[in-house]
Formats: C-alpha cells, structure tokens, sequence
C-alpha cells in the first residue's frame, strides 16, 4: 500500500501504478457488464479504504529506531513527558521520590499542545509560549527541592515528543503526566499504552488532580 | 548577550517555530494538489452531472471520440512517469547522465502527448460550442493539458538546472518536486480518460 504520495516522488509513482491497475480493474470489468463495473468499483474502492485505516491504526505499534540508553548505576535518567500537570503536586512528589540517592538527570518535555489546523499551518507560537511558561514554573520549583532538571517544550504529539527527547536525551525511565480519567484527553486517546508499545523503556503514569491541588491548597 | 551574539541574531531572523510531523516542503505541496483536486472534481461533477440527466445514449451519438488515439497518448504520459521515476532513481545513485536522459525523455513524450492533443482538438469534428458534452469534453480535457503544459515548464527548468549541474545525490529537490507534479498529472489523466472515453 502506498503511503502519503506528496511526500516523495517514488510514493507519487507507486501511487500512480495502483491509480492505473484500479481503473483498469473497473474498466476491464465495465466493459464486460455495466452492473460489474459498479460491483468493481465499489468492491476496490471499500478495499482501499480499509486497507489505508488498518495502516493508519498500525503506525502507533511500529517501534521507531531510537537509541537506547544505560545508566551507571548511581545515575538515573528520568524523561518526563507533562503539559498542563507539568507542576502537579503529585508529579512533583514522585520526581523527588525518584531522584533520591542517585545522580539523576531529569529532563521535562512539555508538549505544545495545539489545535490541528494551526498544527498544519505551523503556526506553533501562542502553544510553545504557554508550554514555556508552564515549564519554567515547573523547572523552578524542582530545582528548588534540589533535582536536577533541565526542560524543553516538544511536539504537540506527546507520542512524537517522547520519540524526538529520546534520540537527543538517553533516557532509563519515561514519566507521562496526565489528568484523572474523564479529564484527560490523553488517556482517551491511550497515550500511555501506545507509549509502553512504541518504546523500549519503562514508563510510569502518574495522574496529576489539579482541581483536588487547588481545593487543598 | 554577547556583541556577536548580538551581530548574528540582528543578521538572520529567529528560526521559525515549527512540527517535527508535518515538513513545510511537503505541506505546500499536499495543499497545492489538494487545490487542484478540488479543481478537477468541480469539473468532473459538471461532467456527471450532465451524463446522469441526459437520458440518451453516451456520450450523445452525434460525437465519436478517437478512442484509440487517446489510448496511445495514455500510454505515452504513463510512459513518462517512469522515465520521470527513472531520473529520480538515477541522480539519487549519482547517475547524473540518467537523470538528464531521463528529463529529457519526459519533456519530449509531454510534448508528444500535448500534440497528440492539439491533432485531436484539430480533427475530432465538433468545437465546445456544440452542446454540453463537447463543452465539458474540452474543458476537461483542456484543464489537463493546461496542467501538462505546466508540468513541461517545471520539467524543463529541472533539466536547465540538471545541466547545469545544480543536482547532486543528497541535493535533488527541483527534480522531486516536478516528479511529485508530473505523477499527479498522470493520476488525473488517468481518471479523465476511463471517464470520458472509456465508460
């Protein structure tokens, strides 16, 4: 099956002979009897449009090529992958508990979440600014309890934010920060189960209750 | 900030920020053919809208399509993708005498199909005043000859820029992108071809 065929010309061309074989299949069967023309169609058609769903569900399975990382034994390399709950009590909690006894390396990626049409514009601005902000707050107060942490705002993909950290930052453990369930758009769409079947790396899910941390406080 | 520090960022423009998925080169192209996909499908909509509310036979009896002429020509323009591809595969291995041969066997079965078209424009026995379906038969086949004659002009400066030796096997942009247009327009000549002479 081809993919994307604006992407490369040798996707255009692939595109292209399945272009010729499915109109010749029509025509050819057309030409026999009008009725089995339409069949054809419509049997060929329903069939590219299965298959392109099965590849498009199948992608998130596909383990990308990223290297992979082994600490010292004292060293521990933590990505955290955080948006909104990026300065979540309890995710904070857990990075302390975590960082405890060794020289950890802590990096937080805040993904930019947007919305789909300024994705595609690339119009990432107004997202990358407020991720930022959210980011600094965070980094502030983990540094404050001593851990090492550096940040740096990622894809709005969570899925390609922790693929992208991962080929520049080596990391032993992956930390995903979402919403309770109900709240979460994330744990809707499954991040974290794609995330343990795409990457070769322990993952812990935390879930941040900002409502919860608002009312105590 | 440093004084160079400063000296360079006042010399270019911050780098803009951007997707890691969607790469703007791909982006304008997908959004160019997604413009002409809707271009095209205004047209064919004329085109079955006006086969669903003519009950005669189609296309009417009065008009006689040269069939055959146009199954040659289809068969030049699918012709020309592979030696397109042929180019591509060739400047991506460092054949730069493929690549060249490859262009300029593209551009000249292009001209050959524009041609085959005029002769049959010049031949076929009615003009686009005579009724819906000869309006539409050019305009169809019209809007696809004008994409043809845009695709022999990117052809042709890749070739200009292939002689000049502007292509290399990591730097071969120009040709990919004209191959990526070419390829459409084959795509839709395709289309046009089993819907308006073949069913």
């Amino acid at each position: 099956m081809a993919r994307n065929p604006f992407r490369s010309e040798a996707e255009a061309y692939r595109f292209l002979l399945l272009t010729v074989g499915y109109v010749a299949l029509i025509v050819v069967a057309a030409a026999i009897a009008t009725w089995l023309g339409v069949v054809v169609f419509v049997v060929l058609t329903a069939a590219v449009v299965v298959l392109w769903v099965r590849s498009r569900s199948n992608e998130p399975a596909m383990r990308p090529a990223v290297p992979t990382h082994e600490s010292a034994e004292d060293e521990r390399h933590i990505l955290v992958i955080a948006n909104e709950t990026v300065g979540g009590d309890e995710l904070l909690a857990i990075l302390r508990d975590k960082s405890a006894g060794v020289n950890e390396q802590v990096l937080v990626v805040c993904p930019a979440l947007n919305s789909p049409v300024r994705t595609w514009a690339s119009d990432e601005d107004g997202a990358r600014s407020a991720a930022q902000e959210r980011l600094d707050a965070s980094l502030a107060r983990l540094r404050r309890d001593g851990v090492q942490a550096q940040g740096e705002i990622g894809d709005g993909d969570p899925l390609q934010a922790i693929e992208d950290a991962l080929r520049t930052f080596g990391a032993d453990e992956i930390v995903i920060s979402t919403h309770p369930v109900g709240r979460s758009n994330w744990l809707e769409r499954n991040v974290v189960g794609a995330a343990r079947e795409r990457f070769d790396v322990p993952i812990t899910h935390v879930v941040v209750d900002l409502e919860a941390d608002a009312t105590v406080l | 900030m440093s004084a160079g520090a400063e000296a360079q960022h006042a010399a270019h423009p911050p780098v803009a920020h951007k997707s890691s998925r969607v790469d703007a080169g791909t982006l304008g192209m997908f959004l160019f053919i997604a413009s002409e996909v809707m271009l095209f499908g205004s047209f064919f909509t004329a085109y079955f809208f006006i086969r669903v509310v003519n009950h005669e036979p189609w296309p009417p009896p009065q008009f006689h399509l040269p069939v055959f002429v146009a199954f040659v020509n289809t068969v030049i323009l699918v012709t020309s993708s592979f030696t397109m591809h042929w180019a591509l595969q060739s400047i991506k291995r460092g054949n730069r005498a493929g690549m060249k041969a490859g262009l300029v066997l593209t551009i000249l079965m292009g001209l050959a199909f524009l041609l085959t078209q005029m002769l049959e424009y010049a031949r076929i026995g009615f003009n686009p005043s005579d009724g819906a379906f000869a309006s539409i038969f050019f305009g169809l086949t019209g809007l696809h000859g004008a994409h043809v004659f845009i695709g022999l002009t990117l052809l042709t400066v890749a070739s200009v820029r292939a002689f000049r030796g502007h292509f290399t096997p990591e730097h071969h942009h120009g040709v990919e992108i004209a191959g990526i247009y070419w390829h459409f327009v084959d795509v839709m000549w395709i289309v046009v071809y089993a819907s308006i002479y073949l069913l």
